[in-house]
Parts: C-alpha cells; sequence; structure tokens
C-alpha cells in the first residue's frame, strides 16, 4: 500500500540560504503528525511546500503516490502547469496562523467558494455543506457573520471548516494557535482533536506542547533544516535521544 | 440686472446645454475608456513580467509627470504630424483617457499590494487558480479599498475636461465664453458655469459615497 504523503530528500533554498537540507518523511492513511522545533528550523517551510505555496529546488513529495508540483522528464526538472498545480492543492487542506478569511464573505460563503469553484458543486448544496461543517466546529449560528464580526478563534473554526470542507486527503496545519489570546485557544484545538478522532490524517505545526502530546500519533523534532528525531510522543517527550530535543523540551513550556 | 442675466442665460440655453452635454460625454468617455486601460495597467504593474512592468511603469511615470494640457496639445497637434489625424475631440478624450488610465493603474496597483498575502495563500490552498483568485477574492477587495480614491480621479476628469477649450472643442466652458464675449456678463457666466461643474462633481462624489456604503463589509 502506498504512503498517503511520502516525502524524499526535500531540499529548499531561499537565495543561498538553505532552510531544508534533505527532509525524508513518510505517513500513513489517518496518522497524526506533530511537526515541532524552533523557529527558524523549517517546519512551517516545509509544511508548506507540500501544497506548493513554497517552490523547492530538490527532493520529491508525492500525495497518495502523485508527485506535487514538479515532473522529471528526460532528466529535467518542471514546475507542473500552474492548473495541475492548483488542482493538486485541492487534495490537501490547510489552516495558517493569521487564519485568512476572505473579509468580505459571510462565514458561510468562505467555506462555499472552493466547493462551488473548484469542486464545482450547485450553490445549495454547497451551502448544505458548508452548513454541516460550520455546526461541527460550533458555528452553524454565525454562519451569516462576517469575519471582522468574529472573535479570533470562530475565525480560526471557520477556517478549518473552509479548509475540512473540500474533503483533502491529508490537513495541514500551520501554527493555528500562535496568533490567538490564551483563552480562544482551546476551542480551536478541540476542534483539531475531533477532526483526529474522525481519523483525519493531520500534519500539524504548533507550539502547544502538551496538544502535540496528546493528540499525534507520532512528533516530528525538525532542527536546522533536517530532521533532528522522531517517534512516538511519548517517548519522545519522556526520553528525548538527542541533546538537542532535550535542549529545545527544556525552554519549551507545557500547559 | 439680475433680470438682465436670467434674460440673456434663455438666449444663451441652447449652445450652454450642449456645451454641458459635451462636457458630460467628454468625462463619461474618458472616464470609461481610462478606467478599463488603467485596470490593464494596474494588472501588468503587479502581476507583468519584469520586462512589461518597467514598460508600463515608465508608461504611467512619463504620463503622471506630464501636464494634462501638454498631453491634450501633444494629442492634437503632434499625433498629425506622424499621420494620426484625431479631430479635436477624438484628440483631447484620447489624452485625458490616457491620463486617467495611468492614474487609475496606480490606484489599483496600490489596492492590489495592500491585500495581505495570506489570502492569495488561502485562495491557493482551497485550489483556486490565479483568475479565479484575482475574480473572487483579490479583485473584490481591491475594488473596496480602490473607490474612494477613484471617485477623486472621476472628478478630476470632469475639471480636466475644460481643457479641451484649448484645442476649440465646444465644450460647457468654450461656449461659456462664447456668450461672454457677446454679453461681457463675465462674472455671471462664468459663475454660472462654475455651479455646473460642481453639481457634476457632486453628485459623482454622493454616487461613489453610495457605493461605498453598498459595498461595506460589515465588521
Amino acid at each position: 500500500m502506498t504512503n498517503l504523503l511520502e516525502i524524499r530528500d526535500l531540499h529548499k533554498r531561499y537565495g543561498t540560504v538553505e532552510v531544508l537540507k534533505g527532509v525524508d518523511c513518510a505517513m500513513r492513511q489517518g496518522e497524526v503528525i506533530s511537526i515541532i522545533g524552533s523557529s527558524g528550523s523549517g517546519k512551517t517551510t516545509m509544511l508548506r511546500c507540500i501544497n506548493m505555496l513554497e517552490e523547492f529546488q530538490g527532493g520529491t513529495i508525492a500525495i497518495d503516490g502523485q508527485e506535487i508540483g514538479y515532473e522529471t522528464a528526460g532528466g529535467v526538472r518542471r514546475r507542473k502547469p500552474e492548473r495541475e498545480i492548483a488542482r493538486q492543492r485541492a487534495m490537501t487542506g490547510m489552516a495558517f496562523q493569521q487564519f485568512n478569511l476572505f473579509p468580505h464573505m459571510t462565514a458561510a460563503a468562505n467555506v462555499m467558494l472552493g466547493l462551488v469553484k473548484v469542486k464545482k458543486m450547485g450553490r445549495d448544496e454547497a451551502r448544505t455543506l458548508a452548513e454541516k461543517w460550520l455546526d461541527r466546529v460550533g458555528l452553524l449560528s454565525r454562519k451569516d457573520h462576517y469575519p471582522g464580526q468574529l472573535s479570533g478563534g470562530q475565525q480560526q473554526r471557520v477556517a478549518i471548516a473552509r479548509a475540512i470542507a473540500m474533503n483533502p486527503k491529508l490537513m495541514l496545519f500551520d501554527e493555528v494557535t500562535s496568533a490567538l489570546d490564551p483563552e480562544l485557544v482551546n476551542e480551536v484545538l478541540q476542534v483539531i482533536k475531533a477532526l483526529a478522532e474522525d481519523g483525519m490524517s493531520m500534519l500539524i505545526v504548533t507550539h502547544e506542547m502538551r496538544f502535540a502530546y496528546e493528540v499525534s500519533s507520532r512528533v516530528i523534532f525538525m532542527n536546522q533544516g533536517r530532521i533532528g528525531e522522531e517517534g512516538n510522543p511519548r517517548e519522545m517527550f519522556l526520553k528525548p535521544q538527542t541533546e538537542r530535543l532535550a535542549e529545545f523540551l527544556k525552554t519549551s513550556t507545557f500547559n | 440686472m439680475d433680470f438682465g442675466f436670467l434674460d440673456q442665460l434663455w438666449v444663451a440655453r441652447i449652445p450652454l446645454l450642449k456645451g454641458l452635454g459635451v462636457s458630460i460625454s467628454i468625462s463619461l468617455l474618458s472616464i470609461v475608456v481610462g478606467t478599463v486601460l488603467g485596470v490593464f495597467v494596474g494588472l501588468a504593474l503587479t502581476y507583468g513580467y519584469r520586462p512589461v512592468q518597467w514598460l508600463v511603469r515608465g508608461y504611467t511615470d512619463f504620463i503622471r509627470g506630464t501636464p494634462v494640457l501638454v498631453l491634450v496639445l501633444a494629442s492634437y497637434y503632434v499625433l498629425s504630424t506622424v499621420g494620426i489625424d484625431l479631430g479635436p475631440f477624438q484628440a483631447g478624450v484620447l489624452a485625458l483617457a490616457v491620463f486617467c488610465s495611468s492614474h487609475v493603474g496606480e490606484l489599483v496597483r496600490g489596492a492590489l499590494q495592500s491585500i495581505p498575502k495570506g489570502q492569495t495563500e488561502a485562495a491557493k490552498a482551497i485550489g483556486l487558480t490565479f483568475p479565479q483568485t484575482f475574480a473572487y477574492v483579490l479583485g473584490p477587495q481591491a475594488l473596496r479599498q480602490a473607490l474612494p480614491a477613484w471617485v477623486n480621479t472621476a472628478a478630476e476628469m470632469v475639471k480636466a475636461s475644460t481643457l479641451l477649450s484649448i484645442i476649440g472643442v465646444g465644450e460647457l466652458l468654450l461656449r461659456t465664453q462664447e456668450v461672454i464675449s457677446r454679453t461681457f456678463m463675465s462674472l455671471e457666466f462664468y459663475f454660472f458655469a462654475g455651479f455646473l461643474y460642481f453639481v457634476i462633481n457632486y453628485g459623482i462624489e454622493r454616487f461613489g459615497r453610495y457605493v461605498e456604503r453598498k459595498t461595506a463589509v460589515p465588521s
């Protein structure tokens, strides 16, 4: 059986600075993997390569055996056509640190846009589905509100509903609680936890160590553009094998 | 005296009305053509390939650095020397439309660049193509952003339409001057013309406000 996600020898440079120095990672259907590490370690960049928000210069990323972003023909590596990349992006869903809801659309319209324009769903069907997912994140009563009328936590939950309604094979969470006030963090984490229990495959970049510990089936520790250590959360957090991870965990807070 | 002015106004009503009509036509045409052109200018400035950007940047900087009057005169007198023979009305509208396009281009560029990058990324992440992203995410936001400044530009175009009197287009100002040269009532008729321009621009401004209110996003 092919892995849901397979990253091989991923290299990414910004100019002359190499931020990913050969990352390998395989992920099965239904896994929940948290990616931790200090800022600048490349964890967000790695996530953003998976849906081609960042270009990468070396290595391959495959989802369900399908190579993402680039194709190699006759030894020449070429970026795939934009239309193809857009289609591949729809295989993953992403939630961002800054929510990035579309401010000129209601919560329901935010969720519906991709369904109607990308999935070519009829408006009625899309509305029903959007309402179902807004209900799942506890915001059905806010469906006609604009992002500016919602709290940060509510906006993030709408953003998650918008991504998940597209029925992605894999969800990418990029520090989704970092921009939230402490009292709003929990409501968002609860939503993600519920998705994990439903068997959604997820890659979660996070600074919430307790959450990573509780929700993940596996944790990846990124260090200076490479995977520093990986394993199940219990072993990782309680018995770190590397100096680096022990150091990092010491400076992190568990709350 | 007052009675005399109203009397003269009645006598001059046909040329003045025609002048007003011409002024409105000039303004409308140059605003519409200038805006359509300007949107493309703005798109090229924001998303064009480097050489295209440089070319269009040169165009806008050159046009915006040139007095409108010079553009009007050049359009009428210079273009004919290279074989493009335009009537005064056409030449004038062309000059104003070009002027308008450079301003609208800058407005559109500014509005598009003020939209946070996260908007494009979120649109990409749900699988929208670039044209879709522009149509449903960036465009509507840029429109709201650019509207107030666009209303200003439109009002500027109405005022700039008076410059076409220099090349003999029978718009409101030229017709007013003709009436004054016959009646010697300069104060009254200039005031009257000024009043008409004010009414047009006030109307544009009210319309702009109305659209702004209609498209405002609740928060």
